[in-house]
């Protein structure tokens, strides 16, 4: 498993406009929303956790074509499923570089557009653990939505379909232990549901993913 | 009814399926019509009019029935799917093909009725209620698995993929709906909850009763008939249905 | 060792065949033949493991592929149409993380040394995309000579190949063939390799 996370980042390294893309675009879509609502601080405040969800939502989206497309078209994914590891094994270790070339600037990036909309440090810790309890469980549902759409007519546009309802649960979550804390309230709740969703995740979607590969390479 | 039970596998291929549906068809329209018209009498005549909502309250006699047959059906579907990809047999997976659009049309009625309730009661054509919510995600869960299949030209492969969808969205339905309560009663941003309908009476909820028997026997006669469809095309090669075309 | 019963495959809505039987025995290979679109390549995916097969069975050693699994696997390697190396990576990189995947520690003198006995000296550094379509399919030979698998399973391996490399891949199978292994092969071109058996689709 970890030579398939050595080779992903390895070649993430060698094509590294594509990962930043991603990052530019979670920047920007953060940067728009003042832009269009206005700069009043309480009402930014206010909205900012819900806005850095979203825009982490599409930046995750926008990456995970490229999870397991590059590799169905020059082969390397058959090798993958005819290697003696479990395919299960591997799957999960192009889940974890995915997650640590997309997911994981993310987390890093957010404190920093939070300061943008004016939230306190507090704030900021909460969203970061949010954030890093989040981004692996949206890696781990859009790898189903990826194996399902692997080169099938429209991908990207079907994938987004497919992938978003199933991100509701966690967007609530995750901008809500945010809100509860501007609000005062308790975090904890909010962050141990998500964790739980994480946990559960790990176990089944590597499994769905898996299944919904071997389809794909019939 | 008996010896359906026992003979039940050699329903089990499209050919003997076919004409097994086709005579079953007629009867499900026929309960269909009959539970309808009564749940109709009952909803429209017999159940009181509401001290708080008056008349208008009585689209709940559809808006119910259609939101708990939306989620019923996801549930058929995904157990069909998921039979279908155990088993390896074509048949299963052109039911869960043909009870898809039929769980989005509920999914679809259940809302416009919910808006269509929610005008005259408190102003407004959507409101975020937990369950309006939840039931707007069931649709695009629904109109995802109809996608899918849609974008995949090998029928096999379709099948075989949206089961893995339905699988996984019968996995999360649960989850999304307690997240979308949690979220809604964070925010207390209305008071307006479809959950607190007027107090049940007996009639009304015999009205609903029979109302949902109605969608279901419906759902029943249109997702055989779908599946009838379903079967000429995708079997349209073989030699039995040739005959059965000529 | 190799023995397939009854196999048929349906692609989409058309039956490719059905009804294939055969049997490759250690030191024997099988040569696939047949037009384009008769399902050759079907026919090695269902052999190998990654399409099931609409009806019949695949047994290695006597047993069904499907319970072997991993074992299966590991005693065999699969090239097909696609060259399955990144092109980001360089050879050496591309060989010695594929041997990983394999489950197999390779040495890098040892990678070099497969590199080089597919002629590719001075080139192992350089990210497979710059190198011609031939140097690629060199890349994905030495593989073969990396991976010690028993059945060598290819489709089409002689495509892009130049005189020499096709005389040193079929001097490869043949070696192969001699210590014991078995190899089943695609190919429009006639091979001039002791101990084959044909088969037309």
């Amino acid at each position: 498993m970890f030579v398939i996370i050595r080779r992903d980042l390895l070649i993430a390294a060698r094509r590294k406009s594509e990962v930043l893309t991603a990052l530019f675009f979670f920047v920007i879509v953060t940067s728009l929303f003042p832009l269009g609502i206005g700069p009043e601080p309480t009402l930014l405040k206010k909205i900012a956790p819900g806005i850095l969800w979203v825009a982490a939502l599409l930046a995750t989206m926008l990456g995970l074509t490229r999870m397991f497309a590059p590799d169905h078209a020059d082969g390397t994914l058959e090798q993958m499923a005819l290697a003696p590891t479990p395919f299960g094994l591997l799957v999960a270790g192009k889940v974890v570089a995915h997650w640590l070339v997309s997911g994981l600037p993310l987390v890093l990036l957010a404190p920093v557009l939070g300061i943008q909309f004016g939230l306190d440090a507090g704030a900021l810790g909460i969203m970061m653990i949010a954030l890093l309890l989040g981004t692996p469980l949206l890696s781990l549902i859009g790898a189903i939505g990826a194996a399902l759409t692997l080169g099938v007519r429209g991908g990207g546009v079907l994938l987004s379909l497919l992938v978003l309802p199933l991100y509701v649960p966690a967007l609530i979550f995750g901008a809500g232990a945010v809100e509860a804390h501007l609000s005062g309230l308790d975090v904890t709740g909010h962050l141990s549901l998500l964790a739980a969703m994480l946990a559960l995740a790990v176990f089944f979607a590597p499994w769905a993913t898996t299944a919904a590969l071997r389809i794909a390479l019939e | 009814m008996n010896n359906r039970i026992i003979h039940w596998f050699k329903y089990a291929s499209p050919q003997s399926f076919y004409p097994l549906a086709g005579k079953m068809i007629p009867w499900f329209w026929a309960t269909a019509a009959i539970f309808g018209a009564i749940g109709l009498w009952i909803s429209f005549f017999v159940a009181p009019t509401d001290a708080q909502q008056g008349e208008g309250y009585r689209i709940i006699f559809i808006h119910v029935p259609a939101s708990w047959m939306s989620m019923f059906i996801y549930c058929i579907m995904a157990g069909w799917a998921g039979i279908g990809l155990a088993l390896n047999t074509r048949l299963s997976g052109m039911m869960a093909q043909s009870l898809a659009p039929t769980g989005a049309l509920m999914a679809f009625l259940s809302l416009w009725t919910g808006a269509f309730w929610g005008k005259p009661m408190w102003g407004a054509w959507w409101v975020w209620d937990a369950r309006l919510t939840s039931e707007l995600i069931l649709f695009f869960l629904y109109i995802g698995f109809i996608a899918l299949q849609a974008a995949i030209d090998d029928p096999r492969r379709a099948d075989k993929a949206g089961a893995i969808l339905a699988l996984v969205g019968v996995v999360n339905v649960p989850i999304i709906y307690f997240s979308v309560k949690w979220w809604n009663t964070l925010h207390q941003g209305s008071t307006i909850n479809m959950t607190k309908a007027p107090s049940m009476a007996t009639t009304m909820l015999w009205g609903m009763l029979l109302m949902a028997l109605c969608f279901w026997m419906y759902s029943i006669a249109v997702a055989l008939s779908r599946v009838r469809a379903i079967i000429l095309e995708r079997e349209r090669h073989t030699e039995w249905i040739k005959g059965v075309l000529n | 060792m190799l023995t397939a019963t009854g196999l048929a495959c349906v692609r989409g809505e058309r039956r490719l065949f059905s009804g294939i039987d055969l049997a490759v025995a250690p030191g024997e290979w099988l040569h696939l033949q047949g037009e384009n679109g008769a399902g050759k390549t079907s026919l090695l995916r269902i052999l190998v493991g990654l399409t099931p097969a609409a009806e019949g069975d695949v047994c290695w050693k006597g047993e069904s592929i499907r319970r072997l699994d991993e074992d299966y696997r590991r005693d065999m390697v699969y090239l097909g149409h696609h060259g399955a190396i990144k092109e980001d990576l360089t050879a050496l990189e591309n060989l010695q993380l594929g041997a990983g995947l394999d489950g197999v520690e390779l040495a890098e003198k040892d990678a070099l040394a497969s590199l080089w006995c597919m002629g590719l000296k001075c080139r192992e550094e350089l990210p497979v995309r710059v190198l011609s379509q031939g140097q690629k399919r060199r890349v994905l030979l030495a593989r073969l000579l990396a991976k010690k698998a028993v059945l060598w399973v290819l489709d089409e391996p002689f495509t892009a190949l130049d005189v020499k490399a096709v005389a040193m891949l079929s001097d490869l199978i043949g070696e192969h063939l001699a210590s014991g292994g078995m190899a089943v092969l695609t190919s429009h071109q006639a091979m001039p390799i002791a101990g084959g058996k044909a088969l037309q689709l």
